[in-house]
């Protein structure tokens, strides 16, 4: 890779240890990936729940804290991915003490660094959306795609290291969706019947990211008669990011680089076309755990809920009363708001559980699934169901109102076909 | 080309040897294993309940989400932890995970990796040579 002067200081050490391991890092990665320079960032955003790092993780951030604070200090503004718990209800969760001595390690290790305690995957709903043109180093696959997709930004799949160095030095390597050679679309999707429900977008992003496969691969969408909102966004490119590995997509007429197909299309290329049709996205839901009669929890998770969604969560469950456990999860910004506007008061009084700043699958799923009897899982995130089989549950993808519907039959699971 | 060693387009790491698990599928350290017990969990898995620990991955692509930047270094750290991962295909999160836990990786083949190394086949992965390659010996 080529280096500025700047570049070639950090990594002679004249700014520290630990700038000189970021930009090795990022140097390895760039080689990697044929990465020709850096780029500057303007903002990074790090992915770095506990159960992520590990006791070997938060041992490898604190070490860089005994530096003088001159040596530490990220240089663009730097937040964080949802944390591994929500303090408040951890003893409902069954979490155990050590995995929240860990998670408050690693926030004081962050904090040490400079980085801004966020706690969020809906960072471009809540704290501050990326334009077009943008360069940043995030690392939160959502957030990524969405930002790419929708905000017309620039980044790449940036994990915690990766973005903890971005913060850092203020740069990340140039390759992947830095450049516009890449962002043209590779593959397109003709959609036959344009999804309602936000747990068929995230169907959808499932089907489109299973046909994508890798990372190289960027679907452009044809065929959708409204104007999704950003939680249907939000939704769909979590969910093809999760399936596919994707980090950016184009709906023709919505997002901005795509006013026409034409746009997205290479000079002189035919691309495989695919249909999706409403019988695809029933078959999708259909895969998971068709089986099983009633559930052990619901969850609205992954991505964090929005304020919109907890407004419709409140109007559902209200006079309704959830026999099993429910749990949502917003973000440490939308809770305040929740909570002035009554919303959260209103989930509650029904029996749910409204959590904050975490994620359900990054809180030590499979230990809490072990403490608190759980197998079974309802969710209208297809990007939950994905993940969390991993952890030993069997997910069921339901819309949210088929989910409450559930929590308050007791789990009982009825009209499974029908979204 | 000889029949019995591949080339990558890129690699990084220690030369290493060990027995092959082979399958045409994905891989993620979050979405798809038990890392306590190295074992694949994620039922859908072709190496569902197979252990990973010593043995060289060769999958197809780098799937999911960025833990497993994190997740390689702390199953280093555990010394739970394939001997090496061999992929057709990369996504960023799965270099980076490799640079920081100083993990042997090399990926980007000019066939399909999976179907020309057999399961348990021993083989060598070298991606310090000129060409970063897998060999089967």
């Amino acid at each position: 890779m080529k280096l500025s002067h700047e570049e070639q200081a950090m990594r002679g050490g004249e700014f520290g240890p630990l700038l000189q391991w970021a930009i090795e890092h990022q140097i390895k990665v760039g080689d990697y990936l044929g990465a020709a320079d850096f780029v500057p960032v303007t903002q990074a955003h790090i992915m770095a729940d506990t159960e992520s790092l590990g006791r070997a993780g938060v041992e490898w951030l604190e070490h860089w804290t005994a530096l003088p604070v001159g040596q530490r200090q990220v240089r663009v503004p730097t937040i964080t991915d949802p944390r591994g718990t929500d303090f408040a209800h951890a003893q409902k969760l069954k979490q155990q003490s050590w995995m929240l001595d860990l998670e408050r390690r690693a926030i004081a290790a962050f904090e040490a660094l400079g980085v801004l305690m966020t706690d969020t995957c809906i960072n471009y709903q809540t704290i501050m959306p990326p334009v077009r043109g943008e360069h940043v180093a995030y690392g939160d696959t959502g957030v990524v795609i969405y930002c790419n997709s929708v905000c017309g930004a620039r980044s790449n799949f940036e994990g915690g290291p990766s973005a903890l160095s971005a913060g850092l030095t203020g740069r990340t390597p140039r390759y992947g969706y830095h450049l516009d050679a890449q962002r043209r679309a590779t593959f397109v999707v003709e959609l036959s019947s344009t999804p309602r429900e936000l747990s068929d977008w995230g169907a959808l992003g499932g089907i489109v990211g299973r046909l994508a496969g890798d990372y190289s691969q960027v679907p452009a969408l044809t065929g959708v008669d409204c104007v999704p909102g950003p939680d249907a966004l939000k939704h769909f490119g979590a969910a093809l990011a999760s399936f596919g590995s994707v980090a950016l997509f184009h709906i023709v007429g919505v997002t901005p680089e795509a006013i026409q197909l034409a746009d997205v299309i290479p000079v002189g290329f035919a691309l495989p076309r695919h249909a999706i049709g409403e019988a695809d996205l029933r078959a999708f839901q259909g895969r998971y755990a068709m089986d099983i009669g009633a559930v052990d929890l619901v969850v609205f998770s992954a991505p964090q809920l929005s304020l919109m969604e907890m407004r419709t969560l409140a109007g559902l469950l209200d006079g309704r009363s959830a026999k099993i456990p429910l749990f949502a999860v917003t973000s440490p910004q939308v809770k305040p708001d929740c909570d002035r506007m009554g919303l959260t008061a209103r989930i509650e009084k029904a029996g749910g559980t409204v959590l904050s700043g975490m994620c359900f699958y990054q809180s030590y799923a499979r230990e809490i699934a072990e403490g608190n009897g759980w197998h079974r899982l309802a969710t209208n995130s297809a990007k939950l169901v994905n993940v969390i089989g991993g952890y030993g549950y069997r997910p069921v993808l339901l819309s949210m109102a088929q989910c409450v519907e559930a929590a308050c039959a007791g789990g009982k699971l009825v009209a499974r076909t029908q979204s | 080309m000889s029949a019995e060693i591949f080339y990558a387009a890129a690699g990084m790491g220690r030369k290493v040897r060990a027995s092959a698990l082979v399958a045409s599928d994905g891989f993620s350290a979050r979405y798809d294993l038990d890392r306590v017990r190295g074992l694949f969990s994620r039922p859908e898995h072709k190496l569902a309940g197979q252990t990973y620990h010593g043995r060289v991955l060769v999958l197809d692509a780098a799937k999911g989400g960025v833990a497993t930047a994190w997740m390689l270094h702390e199953m280093k750290a555990r010394g739970v932890m394939p001997a090496a991962l061999v992929l057709n295909r990369v996504n960023p999160i799965m270099v980076q995970g490799a640079a920081l836990a100083d993990f042997t990786m090399i990926s980007g083949f000019d066939c399909d990796i999976t179907k020309v190394i057999p399961n348990y086949a021993e083989v060598e992965v070298d991606p310090q040579a000129q060409r970063p390659l897998i060999r089967l010996v």
